[in-house]
């Protein structure tokens, strides 16, 4: 034993892929290694954000963007960053209004489930408004530094659609979703679930996308700590992303599923209905209003598939977004610095490294729906390939 | 540091109270320019129509994230605000989250000139928290005494004892158990419930 310190606050939002996270405490695997951990749930990223820099949390239940923002300091103090395992890939959905809906029916050249064809369609309905002197349509994300700001992006540009000129994105935070859609703020949203299942259980949206249609592998949320802080902390360190190895497999393991949802579901914890987190890890949710269901087996991945083994590819990916879109400057420094921020080293070395991807798992690490395939060596490539962007 | 009327401040707050608290410190340091936001629908819209150079946002709101969105430049923007803090002052954001809140300065506004303003929401901020949390205690004391009292009458009335000795009686168990007098009292009005 050394003299790190065994009693832990970690911060989560009360979303479906802190399951890792909250499993890991409530189910007593953290217990298990030694671990005494307090979970506080937050109400924003800003907070989770500064709370884990200030040093108010040990760890964090992150957005993937957060962890890399603050390691190059975008935006704000500079406090590098490690993120030695995953707590979930992809897990988002695009929701649009009723009408919205419609008018990409109505435009919609081919099946709308083909993002390709949707993001055409969004074109084509973006023009007609200007044409009619309507107001631009508003698109709801999470937080500027997210993975929901950028996969709506890649989304929409690729038809065509610039999202900084034709329409307006704008912040909100996810329990704020659902009204915006109804009061006529928002004409559509990307967020992670429940968000996406409660504003069609309304009657009011249809769930257009699940975004791992758009990317097969996106790295969502991590587990994040100060890179101070694992190195003060070597053993706590370690016997923390073992409580979480064991609590993926323990999400991932489908006879556990309704005891899963049962904790998940405290006040304390997420607070939805069994229910409704039982869609969500399942990959089956109800899309339209009138009761269609799609299916998919990578909507929110938490441990299979090496969903959990951070991966630099991804990092790369994300940093190349930031520039794209202005948000971020080029360099290489910078572009590494954001690769050592996903310690696939780490997870090897206190799990046990991973089985290779099967085959079912896309050769570029990414999968996007469209585009050539991604170098993360490239950077500078990969956003000349796009005629909509930032740089 | 003389106060700056010229700055325009605005405060995003759901507690009425707290907002109140705020809103008179900052007109008594000279600053008359100071607008309450308690309703976030449409809050990025309405920061930019009121164009101030200075937001204030409880950490309790989630609308904070909102506010972060005036980083990242966009067509919306008219121009650009900044955290106040920056490498050079963790000290003060720590105090400041600690206290619950986050301030938002236009760029390029010297922070010196607005030290005194956070410095002053934080101890505002850290005075509310200390006035409810003593609201809290009276409130609970008082409904304590309540338990402990209503205890004691079914003590007095079953055990024929005086109102002292109905208290010594608890007290001793509490003692004995280790637990607080009000949740004996509460065993024993459950108990007395239970065999009405």
């Amino acid at each position: 034993m050394t003299g790190d310190s065994k009693k832990l606050r970690i911060g989560f939002i009360p979303l479906a892929d802190a399951a890792a996270l909250i499993i890991a405490v409530d189910k007593g695997f953290a217990k298990e290694e030694g671990l005494d951990v307090e979970l506080i749930r937050e109400v924003s990223w800003s907070n989770m954000r500064d709370k884990l820099n200030i040093g108010l949390f040990d760890a964090a239940h992150l957005l993937a963007p957060v962890a890399i923002a603050s390691s190059l300091g975008l935006g704000h103090v500079k406090v590098p960053i490690v993120a030695p395992f995953n707590l979930g890939l992809n897990g988002n959905a695009i929701t649009v209004t009723n009408d919205l809906y419609k008018a990409l029916t109505d435009n919609a050249r081919g099946d709308l489930k083909d993002p390709k064809v949707s993001a055409r369609a969004l074109a084509d309905v973006v023009a007609e408004r200007r044409r009619k002197g309507r107001d631009p349509l508003n698109f709801g994300m999470t937080f500027p530094f997210s993975t929901h700001n950028y996969q709506l992006r890649f989304w929409m540009a690729s038809g065509g659609v610039d999202p900084d000129q034709d329409l307006r994105m704008v912040v909100l935070p996810p329990p704020y979703m659902v009204d915006s859609i109804s009061s006529g703020h928002v004409d559509a949203f990307c967020v992670g679930a429940p968000w996406n299942s409660v504003a069609v259980d309304l009657g009011i949206a249809h769930i257009l996308h699940f975004v791992s249609e758009i990317l097969q592998r996106a790295t969502e949320k991590v587990l994040a700590v100060r890179a101070s802080w694992a190195k003060e902390n070597p053993d706590t360190f370690r016997r923390l992303v073992r409580a979480h190895g064991k609590a993926a497999d323990f999400v991932e393991d489908g006879k556990n599923r309704e005891e899963i949802c049962q904790i998940l579901s405290a006040q304390t914890r997420i607070g939805v209905a069994p229910e409704v987190i039982r869609r969500t890890l399942d990959g089956k949710l109800k899309v339209s209003p009138s009761g269609d269901y799609r299916e998919s087996d990578r909507y929110l991945m938490v441990g299979r598939l090496g969903a959990a083994r951070p991966d630099p590819v991804q990092a790369a990916w994300l940093y190349a977004q930031m520039v794209r879109w202005g948000h971020a400057p080029l360099s290489n420094e910078m572009l590494a610095a954001s690769k050592a921020v996903f310690r696939t080293d780490l997870y090897d070395s206190i799990l046990g490294k991973g089985a290779p991807l099967p085959p079912s798992e896309p050769g570029d690490g990414v999968g996007a729906f469209a585009g050539p395939a991604f170098n993360s060596d490239d950077i500078a490539g990969h956003i000349s390939t796009w005629k909509i962007r930032r740089w | 540091m003389l106060p700056d009327p010229s700055l325009k401040i605005v405060i995003v707050d759901e507690s009425p109270v707290r907002a109140a608290i705020l809103e008179d410190g900052l007109r008594e340091a000279g600053h008359t320019q100071v607008v309450h936001i308690d309703d976030t629908a449409n809050l990025l819209a309405r920061v930019y129509a009121l164009d101030p150079d200075v937001v204030l946002i409880d950490l309790e709101n989630p609308s904070r994230d909102v506010l972060e969105q005036m980083f990242q430049v966009s067509r919306v923007v008219k121009r650009p605000v900044a955290m106040f803090v920056d490498q050079s002052d963790t000290s003060s954001i720590q105090a400041a989250v600690d206290a619950g809140i986050s301030a938002y300065i236009v760029d390029g506004l010297k922070k010196e000139r607005i030290k005194h303003i956070l410095d002053m929401c934080i101890s505002r901020f850290n005075a509310f928290s200390r006035l409810e949390g003593e609201l809290e205690q009276a409130k609970t004391a008082l409904e304590e005494r309540k338990v402990i009292d209503r205890a004691k009458g079914i003590l007095m009335k079953m055990k024929s004892l005086s109102e002292e000795e109905a208290y010594t009686l608890m007290r001793k168990t509490a003692m004995n158990e280790k637990k607080k007098i009000a949740d004996i009292a509460q065993s024993i009005i459950t108990a007395a419930e239970m065999l009405k």
